[in-house]
């Protein structure tokens, strides 16, 4: 008899051993990214309103592995996971939180706002709920082209009960437009817990009142995510209309950065970050499918804690954008953008 | 009764009296007391339990939870609900922490609340008010940093109220309260935690439509309006130093407001700047310019200023921001150019 735990058997959905790798090398990208974050922000190094998305990685980085080039993102206010998995780069989204001229938006837009249009990353947003109708109308663009691009959009519990959730969900479900609507509930908006302000078990549920999919994913689980997205898309990409994916996570964090967390106990979020890390998760399984081991976690680790200082030191040494800047961009002039 | 004894009960009595309060807990003891006075008075808004700026704080525990309702993220229908609750005979305060987000509520705000009365013949009472936080100055970015005074004083139906002091907070919050029009009150971001005044603790309101004359000078009228009142004082205090007399008015309503006082002001001094840091494109400043050139023409030495956000949303980056926002460097000089 065998003494060796096997294998635990997975669907591995067609990935190859690389791309599992990758999974966890993103979410170790943006849980560094935002650790330095904070880190700066405590240290006054950088400003502004800034959320965190730290315990939530999975559901941006297996959602983004399940697009292609061309296919395009909404984001929320805690979008900093989002455009990493979408492929922006660290050095200008420090910069753009630091207000820098070399940020993706030249330091105009700050961490709410962070955009990068030839990433297919339609912007993070202050307002909840406002990215559900612009990925219904990015949608709405591939479909009046006929073209094969999805457009997806993230956001969270709360906005699940912001009107424009109803008006462009609804909108994109009468078109069966190639639209993903993939809820992060983290189980909380802002420090009402989901429960109270949500009279169904599951946001997911509502997708029968649009005649949509709903599918609901462990958002702890990048694989399961990814697996959902994927099937999403290509239902999409089969003119066969949008789907409502929810993905159960937790805030590690608190709301935004300087929330004194007085609605929910200390001990709900210590148990989450030993029971749903979905880095530990992922580590476990790479280590159980023999495709990882303490050695190749600590290069990634080593590699990602490196780029992160990289795109520090990129931000801090970059200039503070001209006074000019104030007056310009309001209006196009050349139609160059 | 013995000498300490007395004066422990004195120090007691006067403290009954005024108590030094941020504007934060000005607007907090104007709800608390309005809805002891009235249980027609409740709250709606969005985490108004928790309450981040500490307006709302300590409500839910005195008044409970079907007077203090902490709604979804639904500010169609947050606005929507207060004004049925008014027909119904209520006395809603909804609460929208930024001004962005109402926004979201427009056709409730303006095709519903404001018209309402107007539309029904007047036969109908809408005791509403809708409060709500404007103002730069955090690093908050385009969206979060609006003032948008304008856009609700431009709907015939709406009152629009600003105050800048904590006093002016509380009477003016237990007026709108009272007021049976839907009423858009104006907070502001940074004076809630920074404006620290004594307050009486006891009962008193302030009538909309009376300006607060903050400074008294005969060489130019500067109109603040909410934060800006700040800045223009700290202008005049520049300014007095060389000689300059400048007078401030702070209007406190913008909606009624009271031109009488700004129009003697001007008929004294000659001369006219008006501050907000609202966009300057048909802002308040236009309107109030315009009304007092159509009153006191002839009293005006020099063509009035505007000094206000440069027609460009809120940048995030914070010297751009500041850029964005009026400053005392902006006033005093154009206070010396008018006077030259
Ligand atoms: C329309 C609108 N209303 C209110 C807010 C204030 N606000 C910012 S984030 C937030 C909570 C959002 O909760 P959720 O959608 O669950 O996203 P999470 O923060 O949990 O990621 C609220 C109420 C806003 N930004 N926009
Ligand atoms: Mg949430």
């Amino acid at each position: 008899m065998s003494t060796l735990p096997s294998a635990p058997s997975i669907n591995r959905e067609g990935l190859n051993d690389d791309q599992l790798r990758q999974f966890y090398v993103t979410m170790l990208r943006i849980r560094r990214f935002e650790e330095k974050v904070k880190e700066l922000f405590l240290d006054a190094r950088l400003y502004g309103s800034v959320h965190l998305y730290i315990g939530e990685e999975a559901v941006a980085a297996g959602a983004c592995a399940a697009l292609r080039d061309g296919d395009v993102i909404s984001s929320t206010h805690r979008g900093h996971g989002h455009g990493i998995a979408k492929g922006l780069e660290l050095g200008p989204m420090m910069a753009e939180l630091m207000g820098k001229a070399t940020g993706y938006n030249f330091g105009k837009g700050g961490s709410m706002h962070i955009a990068s249009l030839d990433h297919g990353m339609l912007g993070a947003n202050g307002i909840v709920a406002a990215g559900i109708p612009i990925a219904t109308g990015a949608a709405l663009g591939f479909w009046i082209r006929g073209s094969r691009e999805v457009a997806l959009c993230f956001f969270g519990d709360g906005g699940a009960n912001h009107g424009a959730f109803h008006e462009g969900i609804n909108f994109a479900a009468t078109l069966k437009l190639p639209a993903i609507f993939l809820c992060e509930n983290n189980h909380y908006a802002q420090y009402q817990p989901v429960t109270q302000d949500l009279p169904v078990s599951n946001v997911a549920d509502r997708a029968a009142a649009y005649g949509i999919p709903g599918v609901i994913v462990d958002g702890a689980d990048v694989l399961a995510v990814y697996a959902a997205t994927r099937r999403a898309a290509e239902r999409a990409r089969a003119g066969e209309g949008p789907t409502l994916i929810e993905a159960k996570t937790y805030r590690f964090e608190g709301h935004f950065l300087g929330d004194p967390e007085s609605y929910r106990a200390k001990e709900e979020v210590a148990a989450a970050r030993t029971e749903r890390d979905p880095l530990t998760r992922f580590a476990t399984l790479l280590t159980q499918l023999g495709l990882a081991g303490a050695e190749d976690f600590q290069r990634y680790d080593d590699a990602v804690r490196q780029e992160v200082a990289a795109a520090v030191a990129f931000a801090e040494s970059s200039p503070e954008p001209s006074p000019d800047l104030l007056l310009t961009d309001v209006y196009d002039v050349d139609g160059r953008a | 009764m013995g000498g300490h004894e007395w004066r422990n009960e004195y120090a007691k009595k006067a403290a009954s009296v005024m108590s030094e309060v941020s504007y934060s807990q000005a607007l907090n003891m104007a709800l608390r007391e309005e809805m002891r006075r009235d249980p027609r008075v409740f709250c709606l808004g969005e985490d108004i339990k928790e309450s981040t700026y500490g307006v709302t704080r300590g409500l839910y525990e005195e008044f409970g939870p079907r007077r203090v309702i902490g709604t979804p993220i639904s500010e169609t229908a947050i606005a929507g609900a207060a004004l049925g609750a008014a027909l119904v005979g209520m006395r809603p305060v909804a609460e929208f922490m930024y001004m962005t987000f109402m926004m979201s509520a427009m056709d409730q705000l303006v095709n519903q609340a404001a018209k309402m009365k107007y539309m029904f013949g007047g036969r109908a009472l809408l005791p509403i008010v809708f409060r709500t936080m404007a103002g730069a100055g955090r690093s908050n970015a385009a969206q979060h940093t609006q003032s948008l005074e304008t856009w609700f004083a431009h709907a015939p139906g709406l009152k629009v109220v600003m105050p800048s002091t904590p006093y002016d907070a509380k009477g003016l919050l237990k007026t709108a309260i009272r007021d049976d029009n839907p009423v858009i009150f104006i907070e502001n971001k940074l004076l809630y935690a920074t404006a620290k005044e004594q307050v009486p603790v006891a009962e008193y309101t302030i009538p909309f439509g009376q300006a607060a004359v903050r400074r008294t000078g005969e060489h130019v009228t500067i109109v603040g309006l909410q934060r800006m009142v700040e800045i223009a004082l700290a202008a005049a205090a520049e300014l007095a130093s060389a000689g300059i007399e400048a007078e401030v008015i702070d209007p406190r309503t913008l909606v009624p407001l009271d031109l009488d006082t700004i129009v003697a002001s001007v008929q004294k001094t000659h001369r006219l700047i008006v501050v907000h840091e609202a966009h300057e494109r048909m802002g308040a400043g236009a309107e109030i310019i315009a009304q007092v050139v159509a009153h006191a023409f002839d009293y005006l030495d020099a063509p009035p200023q505007r000094i206000a956000n440069p027609n460009v949303p809120t940048p995030f980056n914070r010297m751009l921001e500041e850029l964005s926002i009026p400053s005392v460097a902006q006033v005093v000089a154009a206070v010396q150019s008018l006077l030259s």
